[in-house]
């Protein structure tokens, strides 16, 4: 109550909660149980990798050759930057630099298209070789059908980061938004420190996709 | 309180994380034979590490009980991919 910064920031303040710093850490644990639930959806994704790729291992080196590893790396770059663009907009905010914050959250934007457009690149490659599973899967290789399977993982692995990515673009977007009407401040930006939870929840995937995907069997070229 | 954390700090995981994704990028032309999966992985979790620990604050939250939501999460991963790849491993043995 004695608090002058905290007497501005109360039109923010919850009802149901006693003061700032108890929402924030309400609302940050709120988004670390969702975040949680998100880790077991593609835990259960890589599990079936793992085990497939145990199972069917000259399959998946097979199909490890067929990945694009410019674009992966290039792509692991960009989220990478993405990542630093929006812990820097948490941070500007934190010191309740709004314009900085815009910016950084426009940059942040930039990044995530970057990566869909090369992730559209990859994928219309893969389609063009007749590696899209389904009717028209090609592969002249040994053991097609379980090649074909690494692309069905691939396919939903990378799928599901990228439609991800986009919900993040539109998180982030939302964001832009609501800091240019002026919503957020050095005393209240719970949103946008939650959208960067999201944020870098999208890169931490794609960390481990990364070497799973275009790393692992790479070195059998040649 | 909220932890604010200095931009130096982002650079300097920033930089590391990239020199890591140069090193794997790199060893990956390199034929470890089975070392080169474990190689690879253990970086990507050097890196998932730095992501969490300070991009994503788990380093400086004041709350316990998210702490243990985190590491309960991290917990039941791991059970999930090690139990079932015990299976999947041991079922050649007999």
């Amino acid at each position: 109550m004695s608090d002058s910064s905290e007497a501005l920031a109360t039109h923010e303040l919850r009802h149901h909660f006693e003061n700032m710093e108890q929402q924030r850490g309400a609302s940050s644990m709120g988004m670390w149980v969702f975040l949680i639930t998100e880790i077991m959806f593609f835990g259960g994704m890589f599990m079936a990798y793992l085990a497939y790729r145990y199972e069917y291992f000259l399959a998946w080196q097979e199909g490890s050759q067929h990945m694009n590893f410019w674009i992966g790396t290039v792509n692991t770059a960009v989220l990478i930057c993405s990542s630093l663009t929006m812990v820097l907009a948490v941070l500007a905010i934190q010191q309740g630099r709004r314009r900085l914050t815009s910016i950084m959250l426009a940059v942040t934007i930039c990044f995530a298209i970057a990566f869909m457009v090369l992730k559209g690149m990859e994928y219309h490659e893969h389609w063009l070789a007749h590696e899209f599973p389904g009717p028209a899967f090609h592969f002249a290789g040994i053991d097609p059908r379980h090649v074909e399977m690494f692309f069905v993982l691939y396919f939903v692995m990378t799928g599901f980061h990228a439609l991800h990515v986009l919900i993040g673009i539109g998180l982030v977007s939302t964001m832009l938004y609501m800091n240019e009407r002026g919503h957020f401040s050095a005393d209240y930006h719970n949103p946008i420190e939650n959208t960067g939870l999201y944020w870098h929840f999208v890169d931490l995937i794609w960390i481990y996709l990364y070497p799973l995907l275009y790393l692992i069997g790479h070195h059998h070229v040649g | 309180m909220e932890k604010v954390i200095s931009a130096k700090l982002y650079f300097t995981v920033w930089a590391i994380l990239m020199c890591l994704t140069a090193a794997t990028a790199a060893l990956s032309y390199v034929n470890m034979g089975a070392l080169s999966p474990v190689v690879a992985l253990l970086i990507a979790t050097v890196k998932g590490s730095l992501v969490v620990l300070f991009f994503m604050h788990a380093k400086y939250i004041d709350v316990k009980t998210t702490v243990l939501v985190i590491v309960a999460g991290f917990f039941w991963l791991s059970i999930l991919l090690l139990m079932t790849m015990t299976d999947y491993i041991t079922r050649a043995w007999s």
